[in-house]
């Protein structure tokens, strides 16, 4: 059987389990006893492994999984004496013998494997924590990803992303954040929290800068499978979650057109739409549609609306521009920021024309370091003609960026003028 | 042909993330199917860690050894090979050398002479 064969069989069962594991754990153990948690989750993963090389996969992979890490649960309440630090309904159980099995049991079973995942993504993701370190910790725990996987995902070291776990760390200790649900007055300002956190985690997958697509891809889905989470479960299904996951759908229906085999950036006029995955739009529109129901109206809705707008649109030249640029100005007022103004001005610029987007352009001011104001500007004055122009504004943007994709792409662009200009 | 057993020591894979685990074992599992579909495949047992250790004439008994010890027999396999440089060839095709495992190659001694 070869590894790619594995991966069939399984897919990532070792570490979509060890966040199921870690989650069902820490809720036995505790918050505060997280460590112990990952030292299970770490132990049972090893065991699989040196056990499983020579014998094979087992039937039924997960219950064996779970059946080691549940007599090692069981150990490690009576050697720590766990129920010493636990304040919460289970710490009685087990504290007794005769229920501390049978408590070990119940907690892995699939609902309540759910439950818990759910609890972990409010408590890693609560608000005294920083965002990073709650995407680090979310990440770790949850998501069943390395300190070094953590750290190849947003480009940094093993040490920032160890500093970052240490800081979430210290603030679950300080404010003796717990895996509690949180109470119903305190849920609106959580689930921001929660959907803030999944929707930078999604945008770190979603950037394309990244060289490893293989992480990337990985993020996105474990973004979607969070907020998933939150729509299963009827007090977090809440129309702004509904609203993020359609917007997560249409934005990763495009994976397979984004880049070339190359490697190389597609823009999306020129992607091959016939590669957009119908059924990850098609959950878009669904999603978008539920969102719709009530009376909430969130950023998440217009952004998802916008991508629905690209989603609909069989070509990129039948794209509704007019409704971008509404939604775009309707966003503004909701989230004022320059990237919001730059989004809307090249909207105006395909709605109009090219003369009216590099006005609106013109007039967005803090945007003088970005890389991506000056290439939209450079685009615009491609389409008026304006050669000279549009390569100081490339060659600007070139030194403004990092990623070597994104250098490839203005580079071609420069180049197809310099073909133009001679 | 004759049988040798390769006996796997040290190689410690805890470091890695459960997705590199999880690649890591796929590498042993399409291993194992070569030498089964080679028909080389005789048997092989995995080790659990920990344990006891019995020495000196006072049998004096320790724990150990432990997992985090480069010395540590993990497994054995006994496959059919015709001679020992086949089963070195063999040898070479574990994938723990990367995580600083050692594969020793013995001979399994024939009593029937």
């Amino acid at each position: 059987m070869l590894e790619q064969q594995v991966n069939q069989l399984i897919g990532h069962l070792f570490r979509h389990e060890a966040g199921k594991m870690a989650a069902v754990l820490t809720r036995l153990l505790g918050f505060q006893s997280l460590d112990l948690a990952e030292d299970i989750v770490q132990d049972t993963l090893l065991k699989a492994m040196t056990t499983w090389k020579y014998k094979g996969i087992p039937e039924n992979p997960s219950a064996w999984l779970y059946t080691v890490a549940k007599r090692k649960a069981i150990d490690t309440i009576r050697q720590h004496h766990i129920h010493e630090h636990h304040h919460s309904e289970i710490s009685y159980a087990l504290k007794s013998e005769w229920t501390l099995g049978p408590t070990v049991n119940s907690f892995f079973l699939d609902n309540e494997i759910e439950d818990s995942q759910l609890r972990m993504i409010f408590a890693c993701c609560h608000p005294s924590i920083p965002y990073e370190s709650q995407i680090a910790l979310t990440l770790k725990t949850l998501c069943g990803l390395s300190i070094k996987e953590i750290a190849n995902s947003f480009l940094t070291n093993e040490e920032t992303i160890v500093k970052r776990l240490y800081r979430a760390r210290e603030k679950i200790r300080e404010e003796k954040i717990s895996l509690e649900a949180p109470i119903p007055a305190t849920l609106p300002g959580r689930m921001d929290a929660v959907l803030h956190t999944l929707y930078l985690l999604f945008s770190e997958g979603y950037n394309s800068s990244h060289p490893n697509r293989l992480i990337r891809h990985e993020l996105c889905e474990e973004a979607m499978r969070l907020c998933l989470f939150l729509i299963n479960n009827p007090i977090t299904n809440v129309p702004r979650a509904q609203a993020l996951l359609a917007l997560m759908c249409f934005q990763a229906s495009r994976e397979d057109a984004r880049l070339d085999d190359g490697g190389s950036i597609k823009l999306l006029k020129d992607q091959d739409r016939s590669k957009w995955s119908k059924p990850l739009i098609e959950k878009g529109k669904f999603y978008l549609e539920q969102s719709a129901e009530g009376d909430e109206f969130s950023e998440y809705h217009v952004e998802a609306a916008i991508a629905g707008c690209h989603a609909r649109a069989s070509t990129f030249d039948v794209t509704n521009w007019e409704n971008i640029e509404t939604l775009y100005t309707i966003l503004l007022r909701m989230k004022p920021s320059p990237i919001v103004e730059l989004n809307r001005a090249i909207a105006i610029g395909y709605a109009h024309s090219p003369q009216e987007g590099l006005e609106a352009l013109q007039k967005i001011k803090d945007l003088e370091n970005h890389y991506l104001y000056h290439a939209a500007i450079g685009d615009f004055y491609s389409e008026l003609g304006d050669a000279k122009s549009a390569c100081l504004k490339y060659d600007l943007a070139i030194n403004l960026t990092t990623s070597n994709t994104e250098k490839k792409l203005l580079r071609s662009k420069l180049e197809a003028l310099s073909v133009i200009k001679k | 042909m004759e049988k040798y057993m390769l006996i796997f020591i040290g190689g410690d894979p805890s470091h890695l993330s459960p997705e590199a685990q999880q690649a890591h074992m796929g590498k042993w599992f399409a291993w194992v199917e070569k030498l089964r579909n080679e028909k080389r495949y005789v048997g092989g047992e995995a080790l659990l860690p920990g344990g006891k250790t019995i020495k000196g004439p006072k049998k004096a008994v320790t724990d150990g050894p432990f997992a985090e010890s480069k010395e540590v027999v993990g497994g054995y396999f006994i496959l059919e090979c015709k001679n020992l440089d086949e089963a070195v060839q063999i040898g070479k095709d574990c994938p723990d050398y990367d995580l600083g495992g050692v594969v020793e190659v013995r001979e399994v001694m024939k009593f029937d002479m």
